[in-house]
């Protein structure tokens, strides 16, 4: 048979097509809840990381389970989303911090001038995480990103029960220069914000990252955090955004709620 | 036959290189090379679309109309790159956020559709596969060459373990953060072909 | 309003350069910027075809591929995006040949001019890594527009600065090993890093 003929043309192309939708469909379905449940696993690994509840041997989900409860807030009036008020995107299982600002009827934009962070939209509602233990709020840990030098870094700021003291940060995502401000998931970076006390005793906000090595021996070095050698930009990108979230444009209506005691509503 | 084989096999990896010498395939050698462990999974993902793409279209070489024979062999390498990114977000998810985009770039990745352009059209199914992988080994010399260098010099590591203790965690080694830029790769890659045509003179362009 | 896309532009041209901060379309970019005059040719496809790919396939993926995007048509369940690669690089197969076809038939002027740059143009990865970009970034219709066209315009900017460079060297005596491509992957590196101050840039 002839191969340029224009019905060869049509039979070959079709066959090399239902071969090819054949091998890339069972891939993709084969594939495609292992490939859920990492996101899934991921996502509730770093919650555990920085709630410092990871244990290797025992199973992601039901540690996240029994230990963290998710909450999700508006941000503007500080009050919790009672579970009846939940929709398809509204819910802990589905919340996308990453998408959510791109929804027009679910965010805002933030004004030039407050846009510390520059993230441009936020969401008028955000997922906070509460860590319990006996019944009890231990910890409670926030979603917090901003712009670095490269790229968005997103991460995770836990706070004690007193709502003031750090108890871990880190970053699960970011695109910063590897060795400089990459340097942002260093452990031992990582290990000087625990015990940093964000707001004084007027709940002002306090919490800053200064360029070099903070004094110990001064008396506002609880304040105060070693900025990273070589990475200015990324630096202030992330006192800008902690700054940002933990202010009134942030989380900071939900946290004054929370310490006047009650968040339900 | 086998001696043949031998050569298709090993002409790509010295003597014809697809980097340093066809330039074909840069973009993913930059991008993925600042970790040993990246470019290994990235050169894997390589042989394997360039090996069974190859094998593919050699089977069918003599059914394929030459009007839509681009077509055709860009379909194929597609559905293999489709197979090796989801196989890859599945079971390597660490892996599969690093490489980004770049899986999906293999498509684009000269080599491929070069070598089934030229090769595999030509010969025969199995020295077609053969080629592949002697391509791909071609490819894969020159990530881990240069990733083993940038890890090394630019983190003190190597596939993650510490190899050179970095001053800012305690050690001695001062790295050198310029090898963990992308640009970087440009000069190793130029060093790379200097001493390759150093050595072999009839590589040297006339300018 | 404007000026977000505004922002978007210049960013895509400069921070974010194709080239010089991604490192795409590399190979086409090292083997054809001996001259600047075909450097030129190979730009103008560039953007013109940069500028059509990336929305067409914007309206695929937010229409067809993307989860939920078949809730119009009663499969609200749907997840197509593992048939993203395979259909953009389809659509810029198909884009190619189109534009190809139509410019020899009624610019046959342009279409010597560009004419043997377009086939290489398919296998160009900046083009595919704009639509992936696009998608991974999610951007809206008229955002990928304006992106596709400041990406295109970058990389343009970006290889027709190399091939001024290149012809320069023609007066210099580089060390033989490094003569042609050596020398290229060399100054390209030059060119990435000061193309990185840009990236301190906030917009």
């Amino acid at each position: 048979m002839e191969i340029n003929s224009t019905k060869n043309i049509i039979k070959v192309a079709i066959g090399v097509c239902v071969v090819c939708a054949v091998l890339v469909s069972t891939a993709s379905v084969v594939l495609k809840p292992v490939q859920k449940k990492n996101k899934k696993l991921e996502k509730l690994k770093n919650i555990l990381y920085v709630a410092d509840l990871l244990d290797k041997d025992k199973n992601i989900e039901k540690i996240f389970k029994e230990k963290i409860q998710p909450a999700i807030i508006e941000l503007k009036t500080g009050k919790e989303l009672s579970k009846k008020n939940y929709t398809k995107i509204l819910n802990p299982d589905c919340f996308d911090i990453k998408k959510l600002p791109y929804n027009p009827k679910l965010s805002v934009k933030i004004a030039r001038k407050k846009d510390i962070a520059g993230i441009k939209r936020k969401s008028k509602y955000m997922i906070v995480y509460f860590v319990k233990q006996e019944g009890k709020i231990k910890k409670i840990i926030l979603p917090v990103y901003g712009l670095g030098l490269w790229s968005t870094m997103y991460g995770l700021l836990a706070l004690d029960d007193d709502l003031k003291t750090v108890s871990a940060f880190t970053f699960y995502e970011h695109g910063e220069t590897p060795g400089l401000g990459g340097e942002v998931d260093n452990p031992r970076w990582r290990k000087l914000w625990k015990g940093k006390i964000v707001f004084d005793k007027n709940w002002e906000l306090k919490i800053e990252i200064i360029k070099g090595k903070v004094d110990v021996t001064k008396n506002d070095a609880k304040y105060k955090i070693d900025g990273l050698s070589g990475a200015t930009i990324t630096t202030r990108g992330i006192n800008d955004l902690v700054r940002f979230w933990l202010g009134e444009s942030g989380y900071g209506t939900f946290l004054k709620k929370l310490r006047e005691g009650g968040v339900a509503g | 036959m086998l001696v043949k084989l031998k050569k298709t096999l090993l002409d790509p990896i010295f003597n014809n290189n697809p980097i340093t010498l066809q330039v074909l395939g840069i973009c993913s050698a930059l991008a993925v090379t600042s970790k040993l462990e990246t470019a290994i999974v990235m050169s894997i993902a390589v042989i394997f679309v360039v090996s069974f793409s190859n094998l593919s279209v050699s089977l069918i070489r003599n059914y394929i109309p030459t009007s839509i024979r681009i077509i055709i062999e860009m379909t194929i390498i597609a559905s293999f790159v489709i197979v090796a990114d989801q196989i890859i977000r599945a079971f390597l998810f660490e892996i599969s956020k690093q490489l980004s985009v770049y899986v999906g770039l293999i498509i684009t990745n000269c080599i491929i559709l070069g070598r089934a352009e030229a090769f595999a059209l030509k010969n025969p199914p199995l020295q077609s596969f053969i080629d592949g992988i002697g391509n791909g080994l071609g490819y894969t010399l020159i990530l881990i060459v240069l990733a083993f260098f940038r890890e090394l010099f630019g983190a003190g590591k190597l596939l993650g373990f510490t190899i050179l203790p970095i001053n800012t965690e305690g050690g001695w080694f001062v790295p050198n953060g310029l090898l963990l830029l992308p640009p970087s790769a440009f000069f190793l890659i130029g060093f790379i072909i200097w001493i390759i045509r150093t050595i072999k003179k009839d590589q040297v362009e006339e300018d | 309003m404007l000026e977000q896309y505004l922002s978007l532009f210049i960013k895509s041209i400069f921070i974010e350069n194709m080239a010089l901060a991604f490192f795409l379309g590399m190979c086409t970019f090292l083997a054809v910027s001996r001259k600047v005059e075909t450097a030129v040719g190979l730009g103008i496809a560039v953007i013109i075809v940069q500028t059509i790919t990336v929305p067409i396939n914007n309206l695929i993926y937010i229409n067809i591929l993307k989860e939920g995007a078949l809730t119009w048509a009663g499969l609200p369940d749907m997840d197509l995006t593992f048939l993203g690669l395979i259909t953009y690089i389809g659509v810029i197969a198909a884009i190619v040949q189109i534009l190809e076809m139509t410019l020899d038939k009624h610019f046959p002027k342009l279409y010597n001019a560009l004419g043997i740059f377009l086939p290489l143009i398919t296998v160009n990865c900046a083009i595919l890594g704009g639509s992936l970009f696009m998608v991974e970034r999610d951007y809206d219709f008229s955002q990928s527009l304006v992106y596709g066209l400041g990406s295109g315009i970058g990389w343009a900017l970006a290889i027709i600065g190399l091939a001024g460079i290149r012809e320069r060297m023609k007066y210099s005596n580089v060390p033989e090993g490094l003569r042609g491509l050596g020398i290229t992957f060399i100054i390209t590196g030059l060119m990435a890093i000061a193309f990185m101050l840009f990236s301190g840039i906030q917009l």
